[in-house]
């Protein structure tokens, strides 16, 4: 068994605050930290290391949906929330297999279910937005990704896409924003 | 502020959230917004949808990003993680906790033990063999002693003062005599007085300390055989209830104590002893306890002090037994016991008579 290192609040504070920024270098840290917990507790308990993998991707979004709506603060340790994050979340995905197992760990765990719903509800807008954008088409989808998602100016949509002045950008823009709505409230 | 259309609306509200318009532009939408209720709720569904493409959008970016750093990860380091019984896993976890609490158990169970005085106490405090000790009485009736010194120094000249006393009784008619081992363990010389003053030496041929049993042989040249003895050994278990009595030397003199057999267990639930309710004292040790058909069923060997009436009795069977177990070409003569019982349709006082000369008084020094 690796020795966990001895972490402290401050070192739980800064992987927080990385999530919240999605800092690459912290998301790293994150992964050594605690993938190798999470990956224990799923091969333990009839998984493989690509369950592990998923189990603990889920994981980091849950944490991830609950620090960016600002309602994580650190009342346990980190390391506790993502194991029982992670711990729900793996039983939960035995239970859809038709496996009713309980995992006997005898550590220190805290209620998760309200933090995985609500992970479970964006999971399901984000499935609708997905589907609504895939439907949506060219160059609909792209010019709505490049100006609300990558933020790109209207100046930019006129150069990529060839509009001979902005106002023609910002009518196809307009046009195509509609339609998603549409589409994506139709559901 | 003039709203043509609703594009117009749509990109004015995206200039805003972007942050686009300069600061009179964005306090004159601000404005018209709170004027309008139905733009401004207009203005908030349009927000909320931007917000869920931008999170859509992040959500997606992060799980790239998890997917490149899982990619990069050494996943190697993670196939040393084989699967390990739970016990092991909880081991390995608390291992140290483990290790405490086991020397904190130790400690507190030792450290109570000790507390509670249960190590300077002889857990068979409450149980007592009964050998009867001279020298206390010798002491106790000093007085006496001196009026009656110079009798007894014609009598025996200077006499070495004897250590114990105890009973013991005739196993067969050649001279073999049982009594209990405590009585005889220490001793340097034993010799046996029989009901009709006769003293004779004797020698300890088997002792069995597990059991208390010790039988001695007397060795003295006048020593006549007794003839046939009048009792057996009860081959079966008795019952509880069953009437019993001894013959026992508490003193000088023959001593005839009766009770019944209470208990099947002895001492702390001993099988090997009976629990007879007679009222003994130190010297019966040794004594026969016999039934109303005059079968030996066991011999007295201790009593529990502070209780009244709780003596214990060694089994016929484990006697027997013991009896069984003496290699017999050891022996000079064979032990034969008695198999025909003659004192069965006697009554209590004609069976006393007939029993006591077989009953010995033993003096070890």
């Amino acid at each position: 068994m690796n020795k966990v290192e001895r972490r402290t609040l401050t070192d739980d504070n800064d992987l927080v605050e990385g999530l919240r920024r999605g800092d690459p270098s912290l998301l790293e840290r994150l992964y050594k930290t605690f993938f190798p917990t999470v990956t224990r507790l799923v091969l333990n308990n009839g998984g493989d290391i690509d369950d592990a993998k998923d189990v603990f991707q889920e994981t980091v979004l849950v944490l991830y949906d609950k620090v960016s709506i600002g309602d994580f603060n650190l009342s346990s340790k980190l390391k506790t929330y993502i194991y029982s994050v992670s711990r729900n979340i793996w039983l939960k995905k035995l239970n859809k297999k038709g496996i009713f197992s309980d995992i006997a760990d005898y550590v220190e765990k805290i209620s998760t279910d309200d933090d995985i719903e609500r992970k479970r509800e964006l999971d399901l807008q984000f499935q609708m937005m997905e589907s609504a954008l895939l439907r949506l088409g060219e160059p609909c989808q792209t010019i709505i990704r490049d100006f609300y998602m990558h933020n790109l100016s209207m100046q930019d949509l006129c150069d990529k896409f060839g509009y001979t002045n902005p106002e023609n950008a910002k009518t196809q823009k307009y046009k195509c924003l509609q339609r998603l709505k549409r589409l994506f409230f139709a559901q | 502020m003039d709203m043509k259309s609703d594009q117009e609306f749509m990109d004015l509200s995206d200039a805003y959230i972007r942050g686009e318009l300069n600061i009179a532009e964005a306090m004159e939408f601000e404005n018209y917004l709170s004027t309008h209720e139905e733009s401004y709720s207009r203005f908030k569904r349009h927000q909320e949808f931007v917000e869920k493409l931008k999170a859509y959008d992040q959500r997606n970016k992060l799980k790239e990003e998890l997917d490149k750093v899982h990619k990069q990860y050494d996943i190697a380091v993670l196939t040393q993680i084989t699967k390990r019984p739970v016990i092991v896993r909880l081991w390995e976890k608390y291992k140290i906790n483990a290790l405490v609490a086991a020397s904190v158990a130790i400690l507190a169970v030792f450290s109570t033990l000790w507390v509670t005085g249960f190590y300077s106490k002889d857990d068979r405090s409450q149980y007592m063999a009964l050998r009867r000790d001279m020298n206390n009485i010798q002491q106790n009736v000093k007085a006496q002693n001196a009026l009656i010194t110079n009798i007894n120094r014609n009598k025996h000249g200077i006499a070495a003062p004897s250590h114990y006393g105890a009973t013991g009784f005739a196993l067969s008619s050649n001279g073999y005599v049982m009594t209990t081992y405590h009585v005889i363990k220490d001793a340097d010389s034993v010799y046996v007085q029989s009901n009709q003053g006769n003293s004779y030496k004797v020698k300890v041929v088997f002792t069995d300390p597990a059991y208390d049993i010790a039988i001695l042989q007397i060795v003295d040249q006048e020593f006549k055989d007794l003839g046939t003895l009048p009792y057996t050994f009860k081959q079966s278990p008795a019952d509880v209830g069953e009437e019993v009595y001894t013959i026992g030397f508490p003193r000088e003199e023959p001593v005839y104590g009766r009770g019944y057999l209470s208990s099947n267990t002895g001492y702390s639930g001993d099988t090997l002893a009976y629990q007879v309710s007679i009222p003994v004292n130190p010297g019966n040790s040794g004594g026969p306890v016999l039934d109303h058909r005059g079968n030996i069923i066991g011999v007295i060997n201790s009593k529990q002090m502070e209780t009244d009436g709780a003596a214990f009795a060694i089994k016929s069977d484990y006697l027997l037994k013991a009896i069984a177990e003496i290699p017999q070409d050891s022996l000079e003569k064979k032990i034969a016991l008695n198999k025909k019982n003659m004192l069965g349709y006697l009554s209590r006082t004609e069976q006393i008579k007939k029993v006591q000369d077989y009953i010995y008084m033993i003096k070890v020094y």
